[in-house]
């Protein structure tokens, strides 16, 4: 068979590089130790960043070497071995900042959560990318829900709320295969309610949701029929339901910790000193570097520990502080542009598996993204996971680059996989 | 399975982006258009820490050291940094009690939660020392080191001030002030405030969450180093200054020792006066409410604040006036005709020499009347007017009626008083007034009052035989030795030269001669020449001398005053003030017995003393 020669996607590469090499400079900073300013300090984590980065380069390298029938022939392996991690996990985890997804190896810890993400799309793909497999199908759909929640529950047990939410991201590329837009649109709507619910007395909630209603039947119908008034019905009463099960949910499923961080996003709670802390802090780190930041290794808030974990899950506040307004928007734009790409890129594969895996690694580091960067700037509540590419951890980024370099891999010989 | 849903993809990256711009729009808020967190992170982030500069050391004429400095250290506090310390543990290192504790807290917060004020004050070396190691562990503490005035030798209290904590009005005159500031308050601490506090440094250092230092901010871009204080090189002499202390010990009054060549302030003594160590430290509080309140007012510098009735040896002044008008020549004689001023038994002077000798009180009378009415108009109250101007303007040209530009605060400094027309014709009348009512000038009585430093100044004067040098206290100050030209100009009285040689003349008989009214003040081997006084006052007279010696090259002019001495000028200045000459010029005093007996005897008239009604009596 004739071999085509490999069509890397250098500009998606160029991204990771780009991205990976910024997030450097800015654990560098945020760890800055002017005692230990070598960057070869392998005691320090810049040191240590440095020597993962060498790690992720060289699997990359690997991955793109490798023949791309693998992925989709062992996605099922992969899945499965790394359910097995995820259990394995529960008996042998020690415990950091109260999430219990790290095993020790060695002398590193290895988070088998993240790796769960990328064998998670593998399988999604796999499965979605058979021939008679239609999302119209209600078993279809159960299949799929199971292959994400399974791992995403396995995760959830480990205490990490955040990397078991990233899950949820698969909904993208279920919506590009077929998923009806109504799904999103509860979800959204949901997300509504629930904060209007906190917010806002319910009965005025219920009161507002009935105008809608009357306003729907009354001015946005010109035909009526019994259907619609019963579906109208049917639609008002769910939403009552949900807003009166929030206080609920919100006082006896959500863990307290989680309670006060809600509460602090909505502004119902300043405890500064508390759980608000960590977001008053970022928030101080950001908005004090201003249009163009105090300048590299130059940040005051994060230097001097105000903000915790500052070179994980709270980089960005040196991005904030250091690089200002202005590095804030490149990063933004940088993955903008590098999701945008991997869009583009899922929709020019010929092979089925390839483009759903294309949409999932999108969605994935999309979703990210959004909860970490939310968090950080005071939009989402305090959800603990790292930002792609960027943040301080080894596990991360190698899970981060299979991810990625699996689908350029991919790409790479579009024209031969069908 | 089909591409018929690709159109979605744009909705994926619709959602991608509108979600890139909503954190945009949000970083804009933070970052743009906030300043809060701005201000927030400097707050918490970023200590300015002043750099006091070590105030500069006074020295006295030859070098010896008479202020310095020693460290103590402020606790500082930034009440918002400071919750969820343990407060009982933190009371207990510093020793203090809860209540205590709540009270500094409240008064610092009231001042600002987010900027530094003094939680306490001067903290010695060794408590420091023990609490230094606990510092971290008390978030929106930290400590500033600052300085305190150490004084060796008990001397020059009044001269030399003292520092305190700038007040309200220091604070609105001068913004270099940050409460709780020390400033000069009296003195040439204040008088020498600007060169003397130096100026402060600013250090912005980084601190972390643990309120550590973690290092200069941005390597030190922003610090300034404190620029130490100038240095104040005194004309005084420290063992004169200790030596005039320790005679007037015991007693009120004052004395102004110069050196009359160059104005310089050899000793300045106002007695009662304190160790000025008494208002250095914690105890200053304390020990300022209690000397305020004493009677003898031992704050008040009575050289410069204190006014007087010159008392007799105004005439000295009136002498050389008279002789420079030619109302008079020196072989001028006038009979002691009692009937116009009282007088004590002497027989009548013959001549201006002889007169000031025995201080006659009718002489003078007779001159100072040829002084004011000088026949110039036919009205004697015209003439009066005239001859008065006249006068006012020799009065003026000597020092009196004026505040000299001693080097010392312009605050409470006594003008004395020479009146003038304007003066009389208020009091009296437009020329309803002529010399035969304000003849008691003519001894240093009535109207005219003077500022112990203008008596010092006029031996000065009589000592150079006609001009005088400003007097002062610093000679020059600063590492580029600074000086003030004022304090290197003549100022002539525009009187000739003889007719002061004749008043020098005078004041060598007042010692030297038999019938001398200042006999006391003789010291062997010198020739000291002086002119007594015995001011009238409320309660007993004071006792004046004013003196300079010796009689050609004088090495020093002095005035002595002793307030409600139970004795004349001759009986307890003259003595003081030769045992000051002799310690000056001689550098030791033989005459043990002497100045053992008025060191140790207190001639002064208790307090409070009752307002007396003025009556006249007997001058000598």
């Amino acid at each position: 068979m004739y071999q085509e020669r490999l069509k890397i996607d250098w500009i998606m590469v160029a991204l990771y590089l780009v991205i990976v090499l910024f997030g450097w400079m800015n654990i560098y900073s945020a760890c800055y130790d002017e005692a230990h300013a070598s960057v070869l300090d392998f005691g320090q984590f810049y040191g240590k960043q440095l020597v993962w980065m060498g790690a992720a380069f060289l699997t990359a390298a690997i991955i793109l070497l490798t023949e791309p029938r693998v992925f989709s022939n062992t996605a099922y392996a992969i899945y499965g071995g790394v359910l097995v991690l995820l259990v394995l996990v529960l008996f042998l985890a020690i415990t950091v900042n109260g999430g219990k997804s790290w095993i020790p190896l060695g002398g590193f810890r290895f988070q088998p959560s993240e790796f769960a993400k990328f064998a998670t799309a593998l399988a999604v793909a796999k499965y979605l990318s058979a021939i008679d497999v239609d999302l119209r199908d209600l078993r279809t759909k159960l299949a799929v829900l199971a292959i994400m929640a399974v791992p995403a529950a396995l995760v959830f047990l480990q205490h990490d709320t955040g990397t078991a939410l990233v899950f949820l991201s698969f909904i993208f590329p279920l919506f590009r295969e077929g998923l009806s837009g109504a799904v999103m649109v509860v979800g959204v709507v949901a997300i509504a309610l629930f904060v209007l619910a906190l917010l806002v007395n319910k009965y005025i909630l219920l009161g507002g949701l009935l105008l809608l209603a009357v306003l729907y039947l009354f001015v946005w119908l010109n035909k009526r029929s019994s259907r619609d008034y019963w579906r109208a019905a049917g639609v008002l009463l769910v939403c009552a339901a949900f807003i009166f099960s929030v206080d609920f949910v919100f006082h006896h499923v959500l863990e307290s910790h989680q309670r006060e961080r809600i509460e602090v996003l909505l502004g119902q709670s300043d405890d500064l000193q508390g759980s608000g802390y960590n977001v008053h802090q970022s928030k101080i780190a950001i908005g004090s570097g201003g249009i163009v930041g105090k300048g590299f290794l130059r940040g005051t808030v994060t230097k001097a520990n105000f903000v915790p974990e500052k070179h994980t899950d709270f980089i960005f506040c040196t991005v904030g502080e250091e690089w200002g307004f202005v590095g804030c928007v490149v990063l933004l734009v940088l993955y903008n542009l590098l999701l945008q790409r991997l869009v583009v890129m899922a929709e020019r594969q010929r092979s089925p598996f390839s483009r759903i895996y294309g949409y999932c690694v999108a969605s994935i580091l999309f979703m990210h993204l959004f909860v970490n960067v939310g968090m950080v700037i005071g939009l989402v509540p305090v959800i603990g996971i790292p930002l792609p590419f960027f943040s301080y951890g080894g596990s991360s980024l190698l899970a981060f680059t299979i991810l990625l370099f699996i689908f350029i891999r991919q790409d790479a010989s579009k024209n031969q996989l069908l | 399975m089909s591409n018929k849903y690709s159109d979605r993809s744009h909705v994926v990256r619709i959602i991608f982006i509108t979600v890139g711009v909503l954190f945009i729009g949000r970083l804009a808020v933070l970052q743009l258009f906030n300043s809060k967190y701005k201000d927030l992170a400097e707050m918490q982030s970023l200590r300015n820490v002043t750099q006091y500069p070590a105030r500069g050391f006074i020295y006295d004429r030859h070098g010896e050291l008479l202020v310095h400095n020693e460290a103590v250290y402020d606790l500082m506090v930034i009440p918002r940094m400071t919750k969820g310390m343990d407060t009982l543990y933190f009371c207990r290192c510093l020793g203090i009690t809860r209540e205590d504790f709540e009270e500094r807290m409240r008064k610092a917060n009231k001042y600002s939660p987010y900027s530094a004020s003094v939680f306490m004050k001067q903290i010695s070396k060794e408590e420091y020392a023990k609490f230094e190691n606990k510092m971290f562990r008390f978030k929106g503490f930290y400590i500033s080191q600052r300085t305190l005035r150490i004084y060796d030798r008990p001397i020059a209290a009044q001269v030399l001030g003292y520092v305190g904590e700038v007040d309200q009005a220091d604070l609105d005159r001068d913004s270099y002030y940050r409460r709780g500031d020390y400033i000069g308050k009296s003195g040439l601490e204040k008088s020498y405030e600007e060169v003397i506090r130096g100026v402060k440094g600013k250090k912005v250092m980084h601190v972390d969450v643990h309120n550590r230092e973690i290092g200069p901010y941005q390597g030190g871009a922003f610090d300034t180093m404190p620029v130490e204080g100038a240095n104040l090189y005194t004309t005084l002499d420290a063992d004169l200054q200790q030596y005039a202390e320790e005679l007037m010990a015991n007693k009120r009054g004052c004395v102004v020792a110069l050196e009359p060549s160059t104005g310089e302030v050899l000793a300045m003594v106002s007695a009662p006066t304190y160790d000025p160590n008494l208002l250095v430290g914690r105890v200053r509080g304390e020990n300022y409410k209690q000397l305020n309140a004493d009677l003898a007012k031992p704050m008040l510098n009575r050289a410069l604040m204190g006014q007087y009735p010159p008392g007799s040896i105004f005439k000295v002044a009136q002498s050389v006036v008279a002789l420079d008008l030619g109302v008079i020549t020196p072989g001028t004689g006038f009979a002691c005709d009692k009937s116009l001023v009282g007088c004590h038994g002497h027989p009548s002077a013959m001549s201006v020499r002889e007169a000031i000798k025995m201080s006659c009180n009718p002489y003078f009378y007779h001159v100072y009347r040829r002084v004011i009415q000088q026949g110039k108009y036919r009205s004697p109250q015209k003439d009066s007017q005239y001859g008065l101007t006249v006068w006012r303007e020799y009065m003026l040209r000597m020092g009196f009626g004026q505040r000299l530009p001693v080097d010392l605060p312009r605050a409470g400094m006594s003008k004395g008083n020479i009146p003038d027309t304007a003066f009389y014709n208020k009091w009296y009348g437009k020329e309803r007034w002529s010399f035969s009512t304000i003849y008691s000038n003519s001894i240093g009585q009535g109207e005219v009052t003077v500022v112990p430093i203008q008596m010092a100044n006029l031996a000065a004067t009589v000592a150079n035989r006609g001009y005088y040098i400003t007097p002062h206290v610093v000679r020059f100050y600063g590492p580029d030795s600074t000086r003030n030209e004022e304090y290197y100009t003549r100022h002539e009285t525009g009187i000739r030269r003889e007719y002061f040689d004749v008043a020098a003349d005078g004041m060598y008989d007042v010692v030297h001669v038999a019938g001398g009214t200042g006999r006391r003040a003789k010291v062997d081997g010198l020739d000291v020449c002086g002119k007594t006084g015995t001011a009238e006052n409320y309660g007993n007279d004071h006792s004046v001398f004013i003196a300079f010696a010796p009689k050609n090259n004088p090495q020093i002019a002095l005035a002595v005053y002793v307030e409600n001495a139970q004795g004349g000028g001759g009986t307890w200045a003259a003595p003081i003030a030769g045992l000051i000459i002799e310690k000056y010029i001689n550098g030791e005093v033989a005459r043990k017995d002497v100045e053992k007996q008025y060191r140790e005897v207190n001639p002064c008239q208790k307090l409070p003393l009752t307002r007396r009604v003025k009556k006249v009596k007997k001058r000598r």
